[in-house]
């Protein structure tokens, strides 16, 4: 007998994501499909606008993760109109994209996935004495762990408990079995979910300093925005929020990112994962990685200098890395098999971005509905595929990368936490390693930001201010054809941004996201995405509060801006029994 | 539910003094443009309310309204809500999922029915039966229509729940409308931008739970405190405009003596929002003062009303050149923005309509 778990909305995620998971009579996943249900069309929307407005537009695809389209966007049309980005315009996108991986992994692990791991209402049996004791142990650096900083925290949880209107916290799976933190680790990454808060606040700040504004700071094709006014012979007039002042911030928010992942967010990973080791034996996904590379050191024409290198890992063998051409026609393709979508050569087939198509056609059920057909088309996410291979991108794929390819850094760190929790290499392919694997890179990005601002300040005293190649602004100096594929290193995997410019306008515009590399259906061969082949084998302790399916899936920090929400079973009603 | 404790003891408890609650009130007022007697009487309305329930939905959004409150200094996130809303149904930040999570909206409409808030992010797409977003089975129509009901108000937040936003943009393929398009029969407050400023939201949450009633509206029924002046007309940058001094590049010598961007494109003297005067992310900076021009974020169809870059008296279409291009560079013009003609503004904006500097 078989019984289909429905979990939608999916929350503590970006976006509007469905998962269907069908079990056996053991509460055993056997078959699961994640669903993204909302669209905009907004690669539709792109269609005859001007090049240079594009990154703004692909920019809304999403707001937490909230420039990597905005880059993605900017570097396609500048790969298609053969423009060079300055030095210094490189070195502010490194810095802006470093920071949004330090600023969204923090914010994904204390505020969206931690509630999965993290029980808030044991946090009030908590000894705040002990709590201090811990934390000092945990992280001897941090200065926020005396026993009256704890004893204030849980005061504060404990009148907005009793008060009885418990917001956001209503209805949490509490006092389920699979929480394992004791009273005290619980009492103390509560406090830290508020420290997190109010850190993020100040650190999102280098985006407002760069682009103005943050969320949705802005960009510029051909380098940055924002110029620097920095006068060595006296002030200028008026300038730019690039000033002295504006550098020397961007520097202490460099310190005081760094200081926060050293500080808190790295011991309690492995602080809180020392619970949860049996996580490590599940949730690995499809074993395929793919990351498309990012951080160059000479520009984007130079792939040996970029930080996260690119490439393909096939079944966990670390010792082949194979080539990934974006160009190529039969490397990347998309399917529209299981989603709600025509091709003109049929479902069946895949293509290339640059011929991509997106022609909505929804032939889901009728909503209110209780289930999708998960065996016709039941996504608006299509299929990407590498060679005609589901492949895992994100965190877990650009570590394997960097561990593969012999990073030193990289190296040190894994090999620490796997020492420090006493696991194989293997550990790494699961749910703990994949939110492990999160928290390392955040380390070496964050870590790499001083070079970069540091090579930004060498610059800027060696006379050049350069910040913006204009020699190709004018849309009358472009060819009247040309195509080019923009890619960067987003907190949730590997992003590309195909763009077709035809008489100074777009004519197609293909974005192929991290998530649905991750969250996509299955594709016309019936293979399976990396969401619904991670949560195949999970046992559901009780059907009715999954939160085995929401660890799985928030290990991969879904970001479905189309997003999926995955619904439990509602109530009774909502379990379809099928008997078999 | 405790009815005999009220915020003021709740600080109290947590240690926030009267005199710090009080200050908080007292910016909270002047950011709002409110008489400085009104603190007092913020201070005293918010004391004595138990939370107030608040619903948000999400339909065709990007998250990035959410992301933007959690930037808001006054109040933060945190204060917001554990001190003074009880957010009931938040898809980001709410710990349950699926059925646990649809219950906690059922029991804050049954609980609170007609004393609710309901905050909406994200456009509603009508085209084929609204299945171009669902949530639980549902389209975002039904759950809106279901959950409008017994709301007090609604509060839109962002331009794609107050006009659109950017699923409206042409060709629309998704039919994707605002709230106000759907619901008649409420009262509504948008918070247009994108994102909105974060104190906007975080003003216009207070000043409903201080007064009991929505702030004075414009005749797009957003916040006149905060949409009732353009950016130009507060810019930093404005003297730069009278004097005739334009960036024409992005990294020229204007462009670092932080000259006026009209030229590259900036929709300022459009775009009624409070960018200028309560900048972004604590006051760090703000998007023309990080050298690029305002997009117009918070105005409707912003998103088809010609190229960011196309300067605003400039045709979009290839109409016969006017006088205007050359008149701008380098002439100084110095009218005051106060005697702009509004309507004028709202048609050029909407209608890409050429401006001249005159009107401006």
């Amino acid at each position: 007998m078989t019984q289909t778990i429905v979990v939608d909305p999916i929350t503590r995620i970006e976006g509007h994501l469905r998962i269907e998971a069908e079990t056996d009579a053991d509460n055993r996943i056997i078959r699961a499909s994640s669903a993204g249900t909302m669209v905009r069309g907004i690669e539709i929307i792109l269609r005859g606008r001007d090049p240079r407005d594009a990154w703004a537009f692909a920019q809304r695809i999403c707001g937490v993760c909230t420039l990597v389209h905005g880059i993605a966007s900017v570097r396609a049309v500048e790969d298609a109109l053969k423009i060079d980005v300055p030095p210094n315009a490189q070195l502010i996108r490194n810095l802006m994209i470093a920071a949004q991986f330090v600023h969204d992994h923090v914010m994904h692990f204390y505020h969206l996935h931690a509630l999965d791991w993290v029980d808030v209402i044991s946090a009030l049996k908590a000894n705040p004495k002990a709590t201090s004791e811990l934390a000092q142990t945990v992280s001897p650096s941090y200065p926020k762990s005396s026993p009256g900083y704890f004893a204030d925290v849980q005061n504060r949880l404990k009148t907005f408990v009793e008060g009885g209107q418990l917001g956001i916290f209503a209805n949490g799976y509490w006092g389920h079995p699979a929480y394992k933190l004791p009273p005290e680790a619980n009492l103390m990454a509560v406090a830290h979910y508020l420290d997190a808060l109010a850190w993020q606040r100040d650190v999102a700040k280098l985006h407002a300093i760069f682009g103005g504004k943050n969320p949705h700071p802005n960009f510029l094709v051909g380098g940055v925005p924002c110029a620097i006014s920095v006068h060595p012979q006296g002030s200028g007039e008026a300038g730019t929020s690039l000033d002295m002042g504006g550098l020397e911030k961007v520097q202490n928010i460099i310190r005081q990112m760094r200081d926060f992942v050293d500080q808190v967010y790295v011991p309690d990973t492995l602080a809180i994962a020392g619970f949860y080791k049996d996580w490590s034996k599940l949730g690995e996904g499809v074993g395929n990685f793919m990351t498309y590379g990012d951080f160059p050191a000479k520009g984007m024409s130079d792939p040996s200098s970029y930080l996260i290198p690119s490439g393909v890992i096939l079944n966990r063998d670390l010792t082949t890395i194979h080539p990934v051409d974006l160009d190529a026609e039969n490397q990347i393709q998309e399917f529209v098999a299981h989603s709600w979508y025509d091709y003109s050569v049929g479902k069946e087939k895949g293509l290339h971005p640059y011929q991509g198509e997106t022609e909505l056609n929804y032939t889901g059920p009728k909503p209110p509905y209780a289930n999708l057909d998960t065996n016709a088309s039941y996504s608006w996410l299509k299929s990407p595929r590498w060679q005609g291979k589901a492949m895992e991108v994100g965190p877990l794929a650009r570590v394997l990368m960097l561990y593969a390819k012999g990073h030193e850094q990289t190296r040190e760190l894994v090999d620490m936490t796997l020492k420090k929790l006493d696991l194989p290499v293997a550990a790494l392919y699961s749910t703990l390693g994949r939110t492990a694997a999160r928290t390392l890179e955040t380390k070496v990005f964050a870590d790499s930001m001083q070079g970069w601002y540091d090579q930004l300040i060498a610059n800027i005293k060696a006379g050049d201010v350069k910040t913006h190649n204009d020699k190709l602004w004018e849309p009358a100096s472009w060819p009247s054809l040309a195509k080019g594929v923009g890619f960067t290193e987003a907190p949730r995997g590997a992003l590309a941004h195909w763009a077709v410019i035809k008489d100074q306008k777009i004519d197609n515009y293909q974005a192929v996201v991290p998530s649905t590399w991750n969250a996509g259906p299955r594709d016309a061969a019936g293979q399976e995405g990396p969401y619904e082949a991670a949560l195949r084998g999970h046992q559901l302790y009780d059907p009715k509060q999954p939160i085995e399916i929401l660890r799985t899936i928030h290990s991969f920090d879904p970001c479905i801006a189309c997003a999926v929400h995955v619904t439990d079973p509602n109530g009774v009603e909502l379990i379809k029994v099928k008997i078999k | 539910m405790k009815d005999h404790e009220t915020l003021s003891e709740r600080l109290a408890e947590q240690g926030i003094s009267r005199r710090a609650f009080l200050k908080f009130c007292t910016a909270l007022a002047s950011l709002m443009a409110l008489p400085p007697e009104s603190a007092a009487a913020m201070a005293q309305a918010l004391a004595k309310s138990l939370r107030p329930s608040v619903i948000w939905l999400s339909f065709q959004e990007c998250t990035g309204c959410t992301e933007s409150l959690t930037r808001s200094y006054t109040p933060t996130l945190e204060s917001l809500i554990f001190d003074m809303i009880s957010l009931d149904y938040h898809h980001t930040l709410q710990a349950a999922s699926g059925f646990a999570a649809e219950k906690s909206r059922e029991d804050a409409m049954k609980n609170f029915y007609g004393k609710y808030l309901l905050v909406v992010d994200g456009s509603i797409p009508i085209n084929g039966g609204g299945v171009y977003s669902t949530i639980a089975g549902r389209t975002n129509l039904d759950l809106l229509q279901e959950t409008a009901k017994g709301a007090a108000a609604i509060i839109a937040v962002g331009t794609c729940s107050s006009f659109g936003g950017i699923p409206n943009a042409r060709p629309n393929p998704t039919g994707a409308v605002a709230v106000s398009d759907i619901v008649r029969d409420k009262p509504i407050v948008n918070i247009s931008g994108c994102p909105p400023i974060p104190s906007v939201i975080t003003g216009v949450l207070a000043h409903y739970l201080t007064f009991g009633t929505l702030p004075d509206l414009d005749d797009l029924n957003r916040p006149r405190s905060y949409y009732g002046t353009t950016i130009h007309d507060r810019c930093y940058r404005r003297p730069f405009y009278d004097q005739g001094k334009f960036a024409k590049t992005f990294d020229d010598e204007g462009a670092k003596n932080g000259w006026c961007l009209f030229e590259l494109g900036c929709k300022g003297p459009t775009t009624h929002n409070a960018c200028a005067t309560t900048k972004w992310n604590g006051g760090t900076s703000f998007p023309i003062e990080s050298g690029h021009g305002c997009l117009g974020c918070s105005e409707p169809h912003f998103w088809d009303a010609g190229s960011f870059y196309t300067p605003l008296s400039a045709p979009v279409v290839n109409i016969e050149a006017t006088t205007l291009g050359a008149a701008i560079a380098g002439a100084g013009v110095a009218v005051a923005m106060s005697s702009l003609d509004r309507n004028k503004i709202h048609r050029a904006q909407q209608a890409h309509e050429i401006m001249s500097v005159k009107d401006l």
